[in-house]
């Protein structure tokens, strides 16, 4: 009851706190993307343009665009705390319980890909839909897996049969019995 | 009338009996992308590419066209019924698509939706048949700085157009620029931002950033939203299309200026979502009955799925006629387009007539199939909403990492994608916009070359970007575009006083 309670309460990240941080991770990426055209070379070859040529502005943009976003970000701030009129709640970006929600279908999705990495697609597939529909749908096991086999199944055919297209077997394959 | 004769050979081209099915499952599989949450037109395009490897280009093309006009019909469904946009164009439709749908006017409000839809959808096409070849002739003078020229116009309309802050989307923009450029670079041969790692030498593919963006990302965000699917039932009577039908000319007005700001929001990148939104406003604002809009008025659907359709057909225009595509869907059938071996951009309506007018005669078809099938069918697709989220979640993400897998078979592109919903995710929340991210990931790589060749005309000269009439109005244009927003605000205050 507790969770609930706080889903639809004030806790959760606030739409300040991600601006910030988005804008520090693209501010990171261009410094990234800056540092390997110089290394490129960013300037003028005997040949014309070097390699980082274009990508050394873009890296540039990207940085000034990230610094642009970040300072709007506190200009608001400054902004709220001088007008006390409308002081309101901070806007958020996602509650906990939202956020729990969201993870809920993140990290199995995550350990699924993980799956087919090991398990190949198939595999992997039918066992993270049967799972799924348990945990977050509550159907019945019976209900759950025939569908995930189901819809496996209809894929396999799909691609493998009809158009050809091979798809990952994974590390240990455990279909390798059928011979596709 | 050069044209007309074009357009019958293509509409001999498309009415062969395999070509004709394959427009009718397209439709079907496009109506049922645009309607389940978290496949959209473009991501569904994505996933569907790698099968049609193996089919002529022609009707590989046909097919994917078709999944887009199906997308854009089903999404009107969700609207009025569940009042859940499926996709992000038809969010207008709900205003007041949904209050009729509660009136127990949702087969008028389907009707008047789908009807606008193909008649936006109709304009538009008319409009390709007679002016893309014109301006693909014209294109055929271009040279590298005038192609360069209509990127930066492309890019610069986006940040002066868009609706949001300006800097997001310069940042979104610039970010796919730098993931484009990632691999191997085309001219010197030399790798870049791979860091060492040989798997990255491959690039990352915008398909694989457009399934997890559009996939997952909105897998993630209606997840939030606890998704509770309560919709009304609809039928769709013949007695009621035919006195809608009756109803519809009356807001001709209407139509024809939504078919207008569709066209031009759709050749100019702004696309069918804030097309929509726009003409929803103007009709709005222009209307009689303005005060009644957003309490179920007939016109506040015609002119979002009007102007909608006709951004989202036109948007076609520009990808045929020069190769730069004016939507996400567009950027992902060019891609098709680069994989089934031709080369997007004027040359392809001197080359390959037979793929080009194949396309557009397939347009004018697969819109008046579209309309009967939503028609008839519309109970059927309605009835795949309330299939549980439970099962349609895992099922999407399933295809989305096949799809993502079959572009390249490559187990990282599946990784890629995760971190692409995960980006979605958060980009869609803080309104990062992921059209020009998607856009400048497919045109990085041919935007660099077109200005790296510039320079190396000029010698490192930017004046060649002004060189000559032509170039020089195309880059003016652009900064014009870049600097709309000021622009239009001084312009305000000169006419204040």
């Amino acid at each position: 009851m507790d969770e609930q309670e706080s889903a639809a309460g004030d806790g959760g990240i606030s739409t300040r706190t991600m601006e910030i941080v988005v804008a520090l991770v693209l501010l990171a990426v261009s410094a990234l993307v800056v540092i390997d055209s110089y290394r490129l070379g960013s300037k003028w070859g005997d040949d014309g343009p070097q390699s980082g040529y274009f990508p050394f502005y873009i890296g540039l943009l990207l940085g000034i665009a990230s610094v642009a976003t970040l300072a709007r970000v506190f200009l608001k701030q400054s902004r709220r705390g001088e007008k006390l009129a409308a002081p309101g709640p901070e806007p958020q970006f996602v509650g906990w319980g939202q956020l729990k929600l969201v993870l809920s279908v993140l990290l199995p999705a995550i350990v699924y890909v993980l799956g087919v990495q090991l398990f190949g697609m198939y595999v992997a597939s039918a066992v993270y839909i049967a799972i799924f529909m348990r945990w977050l749908g509550h159907y019945s096991w019976v209900k759950s897996v025939s569908i995930a086999v189901g819809v496996t199944a209809t894929i396999f055919v799909l691609f493998e049969i009809w158009f050809k297209v091979p798809l990952f077997k994974g590390a240990y394959d455990a279909l390798a019995w059928l011979g596709y | 009338m050069v044209e007309i004769s074009a357009l019958f050979h293509g509409f001999a081209v498309v009415l062969s009996p395999f070509n004709l099915l394959l427009m009718l499952i397209g439709i079907v599989l496009g109506v049922i992308i645009g309607v389940l949450p978290g496949l959209g037109g473009a991501n569904g395009v994505a996933i569907l590419l790698p099968l049609t490897f193996t089919m002529p280009p022609t009707s590989a093309i046909i097919m994917l066209s078709c999944i887009y006009w199906g997308a854009l019909f089903g999404g009107a469904i969700t609207s009025v019924l569940f009042n859940i946009p499926g996709e992000p164009w038809s969010v207008a439709t709900t205003f007041d698509g949904y209050p009729m749908a509660q009136q127990g006017r949702a087969g008028e409000a389907l009707t008047a939706s789908f009807t606008s839809s193909f008649i936006g959808a109709l304009f538009a096409v008319i409009m390709i048949t007679f002016l893309a070849p014109l301006v693909a002739k014209f294109a055929l003078k271009f040279g590298p700085p005038e192609f360069f020229s209509v990127y930066l116009l492309t890019f610069c309309s986006f940040i002066g157009m868009g609706k949001g802050s300006a800097w997001k989307t310069l940042a979104a923009m610039m970010l796919g620029f730098a993931l484009a450029a990632i691999g191997m670079d085309n001219i010197t041969g030399r790798l870049r931002l791979t860091f060492g790692f040989s798997e990255m030498m491959r690039g990352v593919d915008f398909l694989i950033a457009v399934i997890g963006l559009f996939g997952i990302g909105e897998i993630l965000l209606s997840m939030e939203e606890g998704l509770a699917f309560s919709g009304k039932s609809a039928k769709i009577d013949p007695k009621v299309v035919l006195e809608t039908w009756k109803k519809l000319p009356r807001y001709w007005m209407t139509s024809l200026r939504s078919c207008l700001i569709g066209c031009w929001m759709g050749i100019t990148p702004g696309g069918a979502t804030p097309a929509s939104f726009m003409s929803y406003g103007i009709a709005k604002r222009m209307s009689k009955d303005g005060d009644k809009f957003g309490k179920g008025q007939i016109e506040g659907v015609i002119a979002p799925e009007t102007a909608a359709h006709a951004a989202g057909t036109s948007a076609l225009l520009p990808m045929l006629a020069l190769g730069i595509p004016g939507s996400p869907t567009a950027a992902v059938l060019l891609g098709g387009l680069l994989i089934w071996g031709l080369q997007p951009g004027p040359l392809l309506f001197v080359e390959k007539p037979d793929f080009v007018w194949g396309l557009i005669a397939s347009m004018y078809l697969g819109n008046l199939a579209g309309l009967i099938i939503v028609l008839t069918c519309v109970p059927l697709f309605a009835a795949i909403l309330r299939v549980p989220f439970s099962i349609i979640a895992p099922v999407i993400v399933v295809i989305c990492a096949i799809g993502a897998y079959t572009v390249h078979n490559a187990m990282l592109d599946i990784w890629l994608m995760m971190l692409f919903g995960v980006v979605g995710y958060v980009f869609k929340k803080l309104d990062y916009p992921l059209a020009p991210l998607v856009l400048a990931l497919v045109l990085g790589d041919r935007a660099e070359d077109s200005f790296r060749q510039s320079m190396l005309i000029s010698q490192g000269d930017m004046r060649i970007f002004f060189s000559n009439g032509l170039v020089g109005g195309i880059t003016g244009l652009a900064l014009v575009m870049l600097f709309w927003p000021m622009l239009s605000k001084g312009l305000a205050k000169v006419r204040g006083t």
